[in-house]
């Protein structure tokens, strides 16, 4: 009994990997479903960190992050993911209007030298769940995006890494002059990762709201 | 600079009191002084010196406004009101330094657009933005819509033989006769055979208005002619000393171009119509065009040239010799006949040459400039713009496709239409703007409907729609 209790609080590289790149496929298909990228009817209700939470349906935006997840927890063993960008854009003029950032620090004694650490997947799902809750809950500040969009998802990765057959570099898609609002971060121990959305701030409301306020 | 420090977050109201606007009624620090220059109720004792025009200026420190308007234009700049070219040097620096240790890598496969969303955000707010994208997917049809026989059409490049005017009537003249085809009801009359000796017809045009029509004829003559009554109005001889090959009217004046190579302005309503006279062109004004403003007149000639006419700037006395052109475009390297002004820019001007030259030309009518040249690859009869979109059809000579439909001003080929065996020899335009006939020397009249239905008839079939349905619920 006490025994079986030690074995699930260990946590190796490649389960933090993989625990990492899962929570990067759900946060993926919330931000999805939250923002309207993708229709409503597409998705479909899991339950998944003790929460209800959205899968797309769809055959090609599935394979999209499947193929995405699979990369990633890839370089996620390797320790040479910086960090895991979602950027939505404006799909006629390709502006970019938010960017969903996940900022990851890996534990690089626990790459080099194969160390194990020990956190309780029980803490780690709490914490994910507190970030995929703020996730859900962002649509009350965010602004409204009222154009169809489109998503890309950039990833941060070391110099040195060898770009994938599959994969292009890419410019940082950044935003002028961003709001940012930092959410909840999760740590494995061995990977932390910090949770922020930036996004373009709505001029023409925010000066109405300003002149208003001082008139 | 996002990409430095994302722990580092933001306050989350941004600084920005350069950009209030002054609130009316608020006299805060930040606010310029401003002498009042109407009279001041408040105190009648204030005389107030200086008149509606001319400001009392004793009032006012001027040191002062200038210190208060120069002031926070300095206070910018020294509060982190980044000029961009420093920005911009600041962002080159954080990469150097901090890219160098990363790569940005992304999907070569982007994410499917979601497609669904599109109509339905469309549907749900009716914005024309929003349809636009849609409305790119104009099918446009490579075969004519209509075929009619046109026998004996004169096969001469500078000869304008086809009109289409307002009231929906195409006009062609072959050989000697002229027939009127009137599209509405498809029915055909012949107006007008005209003798052998005056024979045959070299040009046609339809008046603004669609009631009257001029034929130009190899005699020099020409005649204007009620459609509606089938009556001759009146000849107007004298005008030129050979044949007549292109008219153009600009409301009761109705220019003609001469093979002569004079262009003459007369004035249907006088006894002595001639107006004004253009010399210009040294060989036969195959060309004539007036803008939609009616304000230039465009006219191209079998000596290469094209000239832009101001119709302000002619002398209204013919004996004070020639009227200067505005413009004169000798890039052409042959027989200018094809002119289009553009409807959507009205300094836009499109020529097209002869069998040497090949080429259509874009022109900016007002500073003389030509903005583009474009190799067709055969010799340019005629050229006409669709008015909804950036669309211009050429008809070429002697080639597979002669009718090519070009996208403005990419001039990136949009369809090539088939069906004609030879040269097309002249276009004429629906007035809606959606069908182009084009006579060719196969001795067929062609209907494309290559510019589509414009969209603000589309409501109109719409209304229909909607007395269908009320006539559904007067049954119940």
């Amino acid at each position: 009994m006490a025994s079986r209790t030690v074995s699930k609080d260990i946590i190796t590289l490649k389960g933090s990997a993989a625990i990492v790149s899962e929570f990067f496929g759900y946060a993926a298909n919330s931000i999805l479903y939250n923002r309207g990228v993708y229709p409503e009817e597409s998705f479909a209700r899991v339950k998944k960190y003790g929460l209800p939470m959205l899968l797309t349906q769809d055959e090609a935006v599935k394979t999209f992050i499947t193929n995405l997840t699979s990369q990633l927890s890839e370089w996620l063993e390797a320790g040479q993911l910086q960090r895991i960008v979602l950027v939505i854009m404006s799909k006629a003029a390709g502006e970019v209007l938010e960017r969903w950032n996940f900022n990851i620090v890996t534990d690089v004694e626990v790459v080099e030298k194969g160390v194990i650490k020990e956190k309780s997947d029980k803490e780690i799902m709490r914490e994910i769940q507190a970030i995929m809750r703020q996730v859900n809950s962002c649509i009350s500040f965010l602004p409204c995006l009222e154009e169809p969009c489109i998503f890309d998802v950039l990833a941060y990765t070391d110099a040195e890494t060898a770009v994938p057959f599959t994969w292009v570099e890419s410019d940082a898609k950044l935003i002028d002059n961003p709001q940012m609002v930092k959410l909840h971060s999760f740590d494995t121990k061995i990977h932390k990762v910090d949770t922020m959305v930036s996004y373009k701030v709505d001029d023409l409301d925010d000066d109405s709201y300003i002149a208003s306020f001082e008139a | 600079m996002e990409a430095a420090g994302c722990s580092s977050s933001r306050p989350p109201r941004r600084r920005r009191p350069e950009m209030l606007p002054p609130a009316p009624g608020s006299a805060g620090p930040s606010r310029p002084y401003m002498p009042s220059l109407c009279t001041n109720s408040k105190n009648p004792s204030t005389k107030c010196y200086g008149d509606r025009f001319i400001p009392d200026r004793s009032a006012m420190d001027m040191d002062m406004a200038y210190y208060l308007l120069t002031e926070p234009k300095k206070d910018q700049e020294n509060e982190g009101m980044v000029p961009p070219a420093k920005q911009a040097y600041r962002r080159l620096l954080a990469e150097k330094f901090l890219g160098g240790r990363t790569r940005i890598l992304t999907f070569r496969n982007k994410p499917p657009e979601p497609q669904g969303m599109l109509q339905q955000i469309s549907a749900e707010t009716q914005t024309s933005s929003q349809i636009n994208p849609a409305k790119q997917h104009r099918k446009i049809p490579k075969f004519a819509e209509r075929t009619l026989d046109a026998p004996g059409v004169v096969d001469d490049y500078y000869l304008n033989v086809l009109d289409w005017g307002s009231k929906n009537v195409v006009s062609i003249a072959l050989e000697n006769t002229l027939y009127l085809w009137n599209s509405s009801d498809s029915s055909t009359s012949e107006l007008v055979t005209v003798d052998d000796d005056n024979g045959p017809i070299t040009s046609v045009s339809w008046s603004c208005e669609g009631q009257h029509i001029a034929i130009g004829l190899n005699s020099s003559d020409i005649q204007l002619w009620d459609a509606s009554s089938s009556r001759k109005l009146r000849t107007l001889q004298g005008v030129h000393e050979s044949r007549v090959g292109s008219l153009a009217w600009n409301s009761n004046i109705l220019t003609t171009g001469g093979m002569d190579g004079k262009i003459v302005n007369n004035d249907v309503r006088m006894r002595s119509h001639i107006v004004q006279t253009y010399r210009g062109h040294e060989a036969e004004v195959c060309g004539l065009r007036w803008s939609g403003s009616c304000q230039q007149l465009a006219s191209g000639g079998n000596d290469n040239l094209v000239h832009i006419w101001d119709a302000s700037m002619a002398s209204s006395n013919p004996s004070l010799g020639h009227t200067r052109w505005l413009h004169r475009f000798n890039d052409h390297l042959s027989a200018v006949k094809a002119l289009a002004w553009c409807p959507f820019q009205s300094n836009l001007l499109a020529s097209g040459g002869g069998g040497n030259d090949r080429c259509i030309k874009f022109w900016n009518t007002h500073t003389g400039l030509c903005l583009n040249s474009v190799d067709t690859g055969a010799q340019v009869c005629a050229l006409i713009w669709n008015k909804n979109e950036k669309e211009l059809l050429s008809a070429c000579g002697f080639i597979q496709k002669p009718l090519i439909l070009w996208k403005y001003p990419s001039m990136v080929k949009l369809a090539e239409l088939e069906g004609h065996t030879s040269r097309v020899l002249c276009l004429a335009q629906s007035p809606d703007g959606s069908t182009v006939a084009s006579v060719a020397a196969d001795e067929t009249l062609r209907f494309w409907n290559v510019f589509g239905t414009p969209e603000a008839l589309k409501p109109a079939a719409k209304t229909v729609h909607t007395g269908m349905f009320n006539s559904f619920s007067h049954i119940r």
